[in-house]
């Protein structure tokens, strides 16, 4: 990449990635250059607009959110949708539900898929191959065609209506996997070697060396999974009956919209509903951006 | 690859048969073993979440099974061949490639531009473009689906007010059986070409700059530079993306669901295969029949990635 030597004082962020496009050629604003970024401005504005659209809305009264003409912005901004959507419960708990499950997801995710990604490339075990291409195959499964007989199997186990139900399922991502273990692969054996010389086992190997290396990549893996399982709709709908334990999206999506047209109140719950995820990616952006350059994604 | 504790002449060596003799042995003796116990976990999940659904599928489809009464009886291919005669399938399969056909190429194409307009956007606003384009992928699809349904409102929706000063007449979006899939096609479109768009910007960084400039020393202009140093180099991830998101569009069903209330649209116009199967299992509660037609989805899924695995490669192997 652009490794230039004015990034190496940077040097405990993650370098280049990207923050800093190459600088060079930025100098001399041509007429081309300036075309383009109003056109890129432009795009941008177009994408913002529903999201504004949606803000806009949250902070009117609700007798104005339905005049016509349309009116964008509101003539008596208020936040009277929120504190209704707020004090109403609902959506808290739901959000509540969502973390939960989210960060269940994710942690049981990270766990088993480098660990079994460790195993893939660091050891040797009979039916090795064999089943990682197991695993592999499993990537070409849709979880939307398991949808029936898992909400089956669920209801066998009792896990219909609990936060277990809602997550494991979801947990079974190989791909994980595979992204993983492409960059263990990459680690030399050398290190890990070292270690075990010194009487490491697995265990303290996977630790004290392969994890430290890996942090771009499971800060990656990280967020994809959790942004997944935040925004899971199909399992988590099927799973849930009981209003209490839903997620975000469907709560938002199945009772919410049962409340009808309080247009201002179903955006600001919308509004709530989203800022999570963008305050962790805005958290994270480098490292995911960072973590799909690594993964080989490209 | 044998590591032998004879060989380490290290001052641990005092130590090492303190705390790690058994370990040591443990360890070698057991060398193979330790792997198995690291996908154990992963092992499981995967047998009980995945692999036992996948069976217990397969056996429902020749069941009767149903979500209404506890025991089943085999029925051996009547859900097969109900399913090939049943018009419903063959439509909601119809509406799912017509979804694919017409959103895989503006998600493909979107997404250059833009990656296109950020790698060469100065840092200052280059940071608002990344934030605005990938922005809508992290909306949980609830939300999405809430925003546009309110855009799309005949009366006092974005949309048609948009239109409107333009001079276009606007439309009943969601309730037009001609409107309503492309609506939810566009809905699609902005909430998730930020994924797509992020992987080109991957690949456009890891293009090397002395290429451009090389290029440009030799007198090619921005086209020239466009089309003979970016596209092959992104040939790959372009690759990439054409089938993960013909995969992802074949998926449809979150939106099409939500923003038709669960009916999907005026005559079923908005009812994808996967609404099909839902209502199949859960609202008309046969396990059985819906198992049947997952199976015939899951075929239509591994047909396209073969298919397209094999154009591209051939593609490939012709470059």
């Amino acid at each position: 990449m652009t490794s230039a030597p004015r990034t190496a004082a940077e040097r405990p962020g993650p370098p280049a990635g990207l923050a800093s496009p190459q600088p060079r050629r930025r100098l001399k604003v041509t007429p081309g250059g300036a075309a383009i970024a109003v056109l890129a401005l432009f795009l941008a504005v177009v994408w913002l607009l529903p999201l504004v659209w949606a803000i806009l809305t949250s902070l009117k009264p609700e007798p104005e959110t339905t005049a016509v003409p349309v009116r964008w912005l509101p003539l008596e901004p208020t936040f009277e949708a929120y504190r209704t959507v707020i004090a109403r419960g609902e959506l808290m708990q739901w959000l509540m539900n969502s973390v939960i499950v989210s960060v269940m997801v994710t942690g049981l995710t990270l766990v088993t898929c480098v660990m079994a990604a460790y195993a893939f490339s660091k050891t040797e075990f009979w039916g090795r191959q064999w089943l990682f291409a197991l695993f592999i195959a499993g990537i070409l499964v849709p979880p939307q065609v398991l949808i029936v007989p898992l909400f089956d199997e669920m209801t066998f186990l009792g896990l219909v209506d609990t936060y277990w139900g809602v997550a494991l399922p979801q947990v079974v991502a190989p791909v994980m996997i595979f992204i993983l273990k492409r960059f263990f692969d990459a680690i030399p054996r050398d290190y890990e070697e070292a270690a075990r010389i010194d009487g490491a086992g697995h265990l303290r190997v996977l630790w004290n060396v392969v994890l430290p290396m890996s942090v771009p990549i499971l800060a990656a893996v990280g967020i994809f999974t959790f942004v997944q399982a935040w925004n899971n709709f199909l399992w988590p709908f099927v799973a849930t009956t009981d209003p209490a334990l839903m997620t975000v999206p469907v709560g938002l999506g199945t009772v919410q919209s049962a409340y009808g047209i309080l247009y201002a109140q179903q955006m600001a719950a919308s509004v709530l509903g989203a800022v999570p995820l963008i305050v962790v990616f805005m958290l994270f952006q480098r490292q995911v951006v960072r973590g799909v350059t690594d993964a080989g994604l490209k | 690859m044998t590591v032998q504790a004879s060989t380490t002449e290290t001052p641990d060596a005092a130590s090492a048969p303190r705390s790690s003799s058994p370990r040591a042995a443990r360890g070698t003796a057991r060398r193979s073993a330790a792997g198995i116990w690291f996908v154990l976990p992963f092992t499981v999940l995967f047998a009980v979440f995945l692999i036992w659904p996948l069976i217990a599928g397969l056996w429902a489809s020749f069941t009767d099974r149903s979500l209404a009464k506890e025991d089943s009886s085999f029925v051996g291919l009547a859900n097969w061949i109900e399913m090939f005669g049943d018009p419903a399938v063959w439509q909601s399969l119809w509406v799912t490639l017509l979804f694919t056909l017409i959103t895989v190429p503006p998600l493909v194409a979107i997404a250059l531009a833009m990656a296109l307009l950020t790698h060469r956007a100065t840092a200052r606003i280059g940071w608002f473009l990344r934030f605005s384009y990938f922005a809508p992928f992290l909306m949980p699809v609830a939300v999405v689906t809430l925003i546009w349904e309110w855009m799309y409102q005949p009366e006092f929706g974005m949309i048609n007010d948009v239109l409107a000063t333009v001079g276009i007449p606007g439309a009943s979006w969601l309730t037009g059986e001609d409107t309503v899939l492309p609506a939810i096609a566009l809905t699609t479109v902005w909430w998730t070409v930020g994924f797509n768009y992020l992987l080109y910007l991957a690949a456009l960084q890891g293009i090397p700059v002395y290429l451009y400039e090389a290029a440009a020393l030799d007198g090619a202009g921005a086209w020239r530079r466009f089309t003979s140093i970016t596209v092959p180099m992104v040939r790959r991830t372009t690759t990439l993306i054409v089938l993960l998101q013909m995969v992802a569009s074949l998926k449809l069903f979150d939106q099409a669901y939500l923003m038709t209330n669960g009916s999907g649209g005026p005559n079923y116009a908005a009812r994808p295969i996967i609404g099909y199967i839902f209502e199949s299992g859960f609202t008309g509660l046969r396990i059985g029949y819906a198992s049947a037609i997952s199976y015939l989805f899951f075929a239509v899924i591994i047909v396209v990635s073969v298919l397209q695995l094999r154009l591209f490669s051939r593609k490939e192997d012709a470059a």
